[in-house]
């Protein structure tokens, strides 16, 4: 009995095979079992598209006819707060388009076992944010006849962040030249000059520059909001750097994921990219209700990963791959193409359909695939 | 050659493996290619560092798959 599993291992999906496997009843003789497989391979494989079928043409209707009932804006609220993400038709463009900066980006970072039970949530939430000085000020205030500025910081904010003034000022100290950071008696910082003629409205340009100045956290994560998913706490960000967070050792790192292809590309690699799209477009499509089989996702992601890195669906992503001329030409801005072709001395062997459609032959599609070859005889 | 890379152990990664000569010339016997016709994958593609790959080289990918629980791929490496 193994050994019929075993040789039908290649012939049909391994998914199929466990169904087999389940619904056998529970006497079943190797020939019957030897019956059962060779009618399911046939089944299986007279549901296959057949050589020549043309799969794209079916996906783009089988997307492009529900896409028209997708609500045009949208934006999905993650829980009460107020982080949202672009879904609809807008992300769907984006996911297809290969754009490389998304409208938002979002981050989901699960943890490791002691604190995914929601030990310190809310303390490595606050950690994992990107701070600017102004987050910790209270008042910035410049004294005109000393050259002086202070800057009086928050104390409770800033132990929610597991920071000191000693640091803050260092962080400061570092990033401007020019300019001296010292904590007063009273916690507050003084800013002074170091040279004695500096203009008084450098500042005052200080002043706008320090307030933006990073202090901590990972950068580009502009929000974070701790959730309850199942049994399971994690963090839901805004913005997104997986790199950065891969270092940290209370994130698990094999779960980690955003919405950004472009950063999954190059972190985990084209297929993590290829898996990302089909995930992505498949979530958007889930929530607004709309039936496409996965398959058809497979095929757009297939089509988009092929060269090796991700490419958006446009002419300067795969349609720019396409060796015909007049296929290129027959996209978007022929004129450009064509021209292009000439001055390069491009051949155009003819091998796809578009072209064969524009010079009135057969197309390579369903039966006009196949070529005829015959043995020719000499006659004398 | 640098230290070997570790592998990637994320869920959107499948497992990728490098195929060697004799498995290469029995899959372009079967479906007729040459390695160039294959779908491609980048020679500094982050997955395959740990499998020490070169051009022309063909990995094998054992894909999970919603509709097919595994499915298998294969991809020519290229340097672009």
């Amino acid at each position: 009995m193994a050994d019929l599993f075993k040789e039908y291992e290649n012939l049909l999906p391994r998914k199929i095979l466990t169904e087999v496997k389940e619904y056998l009843p529970p006497k079943c003789s190797d020939a019957k079992l030897k019956k059962i497989l060779v009618a399911v391979y046939k089944e299986y494989s007279d549901s296959r598209a057949q050589p020549g079928e043309s799969v794209g043409l079916v996906t783009a209707e089988s997307i492009g006819e529900p896409g028209t009932q997708m609500t045009l804006n949208t934006f999905h609220f993650a829980g009460v707060s107020e982080l949202n993400v672009t879904t609809g038709l807008p992300r769907i463009i984006e996911i297809l388009d290969g754009r490389k900066k998304i409208t938002t980006t979002m981050m989901e970072v699960y943890l490791k076992k002691p604190y995914s039970t929601g030990k310190d949530i809310k303390k490595i939430a606050e950690t994992i944010k990107e701070t600017t000085l102004k987050e910790f000020v209270d008042e910035i205030s410049i004294n005109i006849a000393n050259m002086q500025m202070v800057i009086i910081l928050n104390k409770s904010k800033l132990k929610v962040a597991l920071l000191t003034e000693d640091a803050v000022a260092k962080i400061l100290d570092k990033g401007f030249k020019g300019f001296k950071f010292k904590i007063q008696k009273d916690q507050s910082l003084l800013v002074t000059p170091s040279s004695k003629d500096a203009a008084l409205n450098e500042i005052y340009k200080l002043k706008e520059k320090v307030k933006d100045t990073y202090i901590s956290g990972i950068k580009g994560i502009t929000q974070v909001l701790p959730v309850k998913r199942g049994e399971e706490f994690l963090i839901v960000t805004a913005g997104s750097n997986i790199k950065e967070l891969l270092k940290k050792d209370y994130v698990d790192s094999t779960r980690i994921f955003s919405n950004d292809i472009f950063e999954i590309q190059g972190l985990f690699g084209v297929e993590a990219a290829r898996q990302a799209i089909i995930n992505e477009s498949m979530k958007v499509l889930d929530t607004q209700g709309i039936n496409i089989d996965i398959r058809h996702i497979m095929l757009v992601s297939d089509a988009m990963t092929m060269s090796g890195k991700v490419m958006g669906i446009n002419r300067y992503g795969i349609v720019k791959e396409k060796p015909s001329v007049l296929a290129r030409a027959s996209f978007e801005t022929p004129i450009k193409h064509i021209i292009n072709a000439a001055l390069t001395g491009e051949v155009d062997y003819l091998n796809s359909v578009i072209e064969n459609v524009m010079i009135n032959q057969p197309v390579p599609v369903g039966t006009g695939l196949p070529g005829l070859i015959t043995k020719t005889t000499k006659t004398k | 050659m640098a230290a070997k890379k570790e592998k990637i152990n994320h869920f959107l990664v499948p497992e990728h493996s490098k195929l060697n000569d004799k498995e290469k010339k029995e899959l372009m016997e079967k479906f007729h290619l040459t390695t160039k016709e294959l779908p491609k994958i980048a020679l500094t593609d982050a997955a395959i560092q740990h499998l020490d790959p070169k051009e022309k080289d063909v990995i094998k990918i054992i894909r999970k798959s919603s509709t097919a629980e595994t499915t298998i791929f294969y991809r020519g490496v290229v340097n672009e």
